[in-house]
């Protein structure tokens, strides 16, 4: 295990911690839009608050996709064919979601097509991204050239796994009703929906945090690294703590939008690093042999070096990409812009 | 049913499908990026609100195939894991490091600014919404650059070595690996093609319009800076597909033998057209020009190149290429797509040159149908150009993923055999390539729908949207009703009731 094998373990869920914090609302948005926006007008300013930035979001993942390809090939390899079919459905919604979202507008002969597409392909990477998360953790059986030998798709589904799933879309719904709240319309029917549902999230994702953490600790027991037992103390807190702000900024009323906003986000951070803090320094359980690690999945120091310089110069960028276009788009959406986009 | 259980084969005809299917919104989306840049720096100078409704109708036309092109390609990205998890397991030391710096140095600049273009109007300067324009295009440039590093390191693997155990290649070169023996060649070929592909679509809407009658300035506007933009591209499209022939003739001789429709070692005649009786290993033509193709390559009729049944006896292929494999090689397939991308070169240089004179020669186009209707279809010369060259890149490298060209290093390849995922099995692909059909072509027709909406409707503003944009709702309805002023009043009653 080389310095640069953990650097790149670290930058992985840092990349996935971006996505679950950044595509978590605009997937939250979807899944939440049947329940909260009622008519045409709040569908379209659900679709116009995430319109201009969901593509950005999503590039977290594929960034993450890419990067776990680069530095740990095997790990790539192994999830991504072992959970052939679940991926194939998140992908779908991905590809359905992308469209409907860009289609909608200019189609509404096809409306209530693509307004539940949208839906179904926000709902199903949602799920499902908790699930493979649960899979990864909890272990799967692997033969020796690293191939998934359990049933394809309903294998991958568990108790615990498909409780992690559950986790997974309440944080990610949690995070889209702060993000309507945020964006909505002052004093609009959809705000209210959306911060009335704020509260009772926050509750779910916490009795589901304590259920997957009670779970997951003490009747799956994997071998976790005991040196980091703090880490994971300090960020089970933590989500506990930006859960319970996240409820009390709700409580403030509106102008504690952006606070509630950014409690919940710190959540879904705070989850990522609990997961890494967990995992380590295993990317894949294996329940029938050897893990896939760091050790015996890291691509060679000089791949890992350039991958290092490349992060260097694009992430910045990224980051500068995320100030701008955020800043043009502060502030709520009128209904104004919701009609001419 | 026996197919059903062949997950090797299910998972190429999954890959071609899906990637023969992102290359249809590929090549649109940076072809017509270049053309709402160069709409868009037009409005800009000109600040005139017809300017206005011709850069915002072509928004609209770029932002729905973008859409399909960023939906589609999220397919492909996962489908090495997916799919080909011991082809990733193979290429991850070196093919991993362009995918992911596509994405954090390409895609990240795309998919941002392209928010800017999509609801930017009202709410950015009128030079940042520029910017944004050039930098969605760039973004998109950029983007094609890695990921045909990525696959030009297929094609002609370097900077690389084989493992100590044999399972994986090993990079011992950046430089080496990334700018290989076929990487700007394919690259500048690729991009030159993508950019006729733009120019042929603008041409084509502007062809329509002059056909309809309507909006003729937009249309003689249009159809201007399409014919200069194809002029251009098709001249250098020479020098890179000549580039292109003479690196295959290089580096990969299955690759030319199977072109050509090879089997016995001679100089290479050049056909225009011809069918390979894989049986008889003959090619059946009517003409040829002996010595042609290797005129061509080394500009020497009486060049030598081997032939299919010489490279396999050579023995330097080893198993993966020998007597018995030749008769299982597309052979008639590769030829088929070369010689259709080929030809499609012949059109797109004739539609070039007729619609760039009648233009410029006072604007005769107006008034000739023939040409307006040969540039109406003419997209499709460069669509089946593009998907024949990539069909003969792809499929001209079997029986490898990985090709040990010419100057690879020794051990650096991959039979597709050993490619595709081992836990995946072939009900499971079937079921896959079933459902993707069946989305695409669902997504198909409603991305058809909404650019033929967008056609019909023309480059005219709503009032909101002229507010939207700055001016006063009197110049909506000028532009419209310049729009109208050949005939057809249906376009300006469609664009009032558009508002929404
Ligand atoms: C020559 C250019 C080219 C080629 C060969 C490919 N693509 Fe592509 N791809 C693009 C050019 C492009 C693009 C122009 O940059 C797209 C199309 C429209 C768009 O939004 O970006 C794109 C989109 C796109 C996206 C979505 C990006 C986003 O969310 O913004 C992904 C993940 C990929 N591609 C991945 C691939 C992979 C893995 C390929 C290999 C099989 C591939 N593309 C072939
Ligand atoms: C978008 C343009 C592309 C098209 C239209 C295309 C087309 C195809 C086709 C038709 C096949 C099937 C060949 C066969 O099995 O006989 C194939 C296979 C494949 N291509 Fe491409 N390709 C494209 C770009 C790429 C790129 C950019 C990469 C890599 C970065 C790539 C990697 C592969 C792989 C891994 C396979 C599967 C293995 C194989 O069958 O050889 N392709 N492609
Ligand atoms: C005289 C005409 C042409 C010749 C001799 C030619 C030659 C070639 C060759 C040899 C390849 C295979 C490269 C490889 O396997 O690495 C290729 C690929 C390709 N060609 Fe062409 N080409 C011509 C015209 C065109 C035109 C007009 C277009 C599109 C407008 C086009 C688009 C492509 C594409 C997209 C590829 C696949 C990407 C690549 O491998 O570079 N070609 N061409």
């Amino acid at each position: 295990m080389t310095a640069l094998g953990i650097l790149w373990f670290c930058l992985i869920f840092v990349l996935i911690a971006g996505y679950f914090v950044l595509d978590g609302f605009d997937l939250g948005a979807g899944v939440l839009s049947p329940f909260v926006a009622k008519n045409d007008r709040e569908r379209a300013i659900v679709r116009r608050s995430i319109g201009p930035v969901w593509d950005g979001n999503e590039v977290w993942l594929l960034t993450a996709g890419g990067a776990l390809f680069a530095a740990f090939a095997p790990a790539y390899a192994t999830t991504f064919s072992g959970f052939y079919l679940a991926i194939m459905l998140v992908l779908m919604g991905l590809i359905v979601r992308a469209v409907s979202l860009e289609y909608r507008v200019h189609d509404p002969k096809w409306g209530r097509a693509w307004d539940v597409l949208f839906f179904v392909g926000s709902l199903l990477p949602a799920l499902l991204t908790g699930v493979a998360v649960g899979n990864i953790y909890a272990g799967i059986p692997l033969d020796a050239n690293g191939d998934y030998t359990g049933i394809p798709l309903l294998g991958l589904v568990t108790p615990f796994t498909l409780l992690c799933g559950l986790l997974g879309l309440s944080v990610f719904v949690t995070q889209g009703a702060t993000w309507l709240s945020l964006k909505a319309p002052k004093g609009s029917d959809l705000r209210a929906r959306a911060a009335a549902l704020r509260l009772p999230l926050g509750v779910v994702s916490l009795v589901l945090f304590a259920a997957v953490s009670v779970w997951g600790h003490f009747l799956i027991q994997p071998e976790m690294a005991p040196e980091l037992g703090i880490l994971r103390w300090l960020f089970a807190i933590l989500f506990v703590v930006a859960i319970v702000g996240m409820i009390v900024m709700a409580k403030k009323g509106d102008s504690a939008d952006l606070a509630a906003f950014l409690c919940s986000s710190a959540s879904a951070v705070v989850l990522v690093g609990l997961l890494a803090a967990s995992m380590f320094p295993n990317l894949v359980v294996n329940t029938a042999g050897e893990n896939i690690t760091i050790a015996t999945a890291a691509s060679s120091d000089l791949s890992l070096a350039w991958m290092t310089g490349i992060t260097c110069v694009g992430l910045p960028l990224v980051l500068i990409y995320h100030v701008v276009i955020y800043r043009t788009y502060r502030g709520r959406v009128t209904e104004q812009e919701a009609e001419t986009y | 049913m026996e197919f059903l259980t062949d997950a090797g084969l299910l998972a190429r005809i999954q890959f071609a499908l899906t990637a023969m299917y992102h290359f249809i919104f590929v090549p649109m989306s940076i072809g017509l990026g270049m053309v709402v840049a160069i709409f868009e720096t037009r409005y800009y100078r000109s600040g005139k609100p017809e300017d206005a409704a011709a850069s915002r109708f072509w928004v609209k036309i770029f932002t729905a195939t973008f859409a399909l092109g960023v939906a589609t390609g999220i397919t492909m990205e996962f489908s090495f894991g997916t799919n080909w998890a011991d082809y990733a397991r193979f290429v991850g030391d070196i093919f991993g490091a362009p995918l992911a710096a596509e994405a954090l140095l390409a895609f990240f600049l795309e998919s941002v600014f392209l928010g800017v273009l999509l609801f930017g109007r009202a709410k950015v300067s009128k030079k940042f919404y520029l910017a944004s324009a050039w930098l969605v295009w760039f973004g998109s440039c950029l983007s094609a650059l890695w990921i045909i590093i990525a696959n030009s390191w297929m094609q002609t693997p370097a900077g690389a070595e084989l493992s100590a155990d044999g399972t994986k290649a090993i990079m011992t070169d950046f430089f080496g690996a990334a700018l290989n023996f076929s990487t700007l060649v394919r690259y500048s070929h690729t991009v030159v093609a993508l950019l006729i592909m733009g120019s042929f679509i603008a041409l084509a809407v502007g062809a329509w319009y002059l056909k309809k009658g309507r909006h003729t300035d937009f249309a003689m506007k249009t159809v201007r800076v399409a014919t200069v933009c194809a002029i251009v591209t098709t001249c250098v499209m020479l020098v890179t597909a000549h580039s292109s022939a003479v690196t295959v003739a290089e580096e990969q001789p299955t690759k030319l033998a199977m072109m050509e429709g090879a089997y016995e070692t001679e100089s290479m005649p050049l056909y225009a057209f011809g069918w390979v009786d894989e049986e008889t290993q003959q090619v059946i033509t009517p003409f040829s020009i002996p010595g042609g193709t290797s005129f061509l390559a080394t500009g020497d009729f009486s060049a030598e190149y081997q032939g299919l049944n010489d490279l396999a006896e050579s023995g330097v292929y080893g198993d993966a290429f020998t007597a018995e494999t030749v008769e299982n090689l597309p052979v008639n397939a590769v030829f088929q797509s070369y010689h259709l991308m080929v030809a499609m070169f012949g059109l797109i240089a004739i539609t070039t040159i007729l619609a760039l004179i009648f233009t410029y020669r006072g604007g005769r186009i107006k008034n000739m149908k023939w040409l307006q209707w040969l540039c109406i279809i003419s997209p499709l010369f460069p669509f089946f150009a593009i998907q024949g060259g990539w069909f003969t890149a792809e499929v001209g490298r079997q029986p490898w993923v990985v090709y040990p060209a010419e100057s690879s290093p020794a051990g650096v390849s991959l039979e597709v055999g050993d490619a595709y995922s081992q836990s995946v099995t072939g009900p499971e692909v079937a079921l896959t390539i079933v459902l993707f059909v069946v989305v695409y072509l669902f997504l198909i027709i409603g991305w058809a729908r909404i650019v033929a909406h967008q056609i019909k409707k023309g480059p005219e503003m709503s009032e909101s949207e002229a507010q939207l944009m700055g001016f006063d709702a009197s110049a909506a309805k000028a532009v419209a009703a310049a729009g109208a002023a050949g005939g057809a009043a249906a376009g300006a009653g469609a664009a009032g009731k558009d508002g929404e």
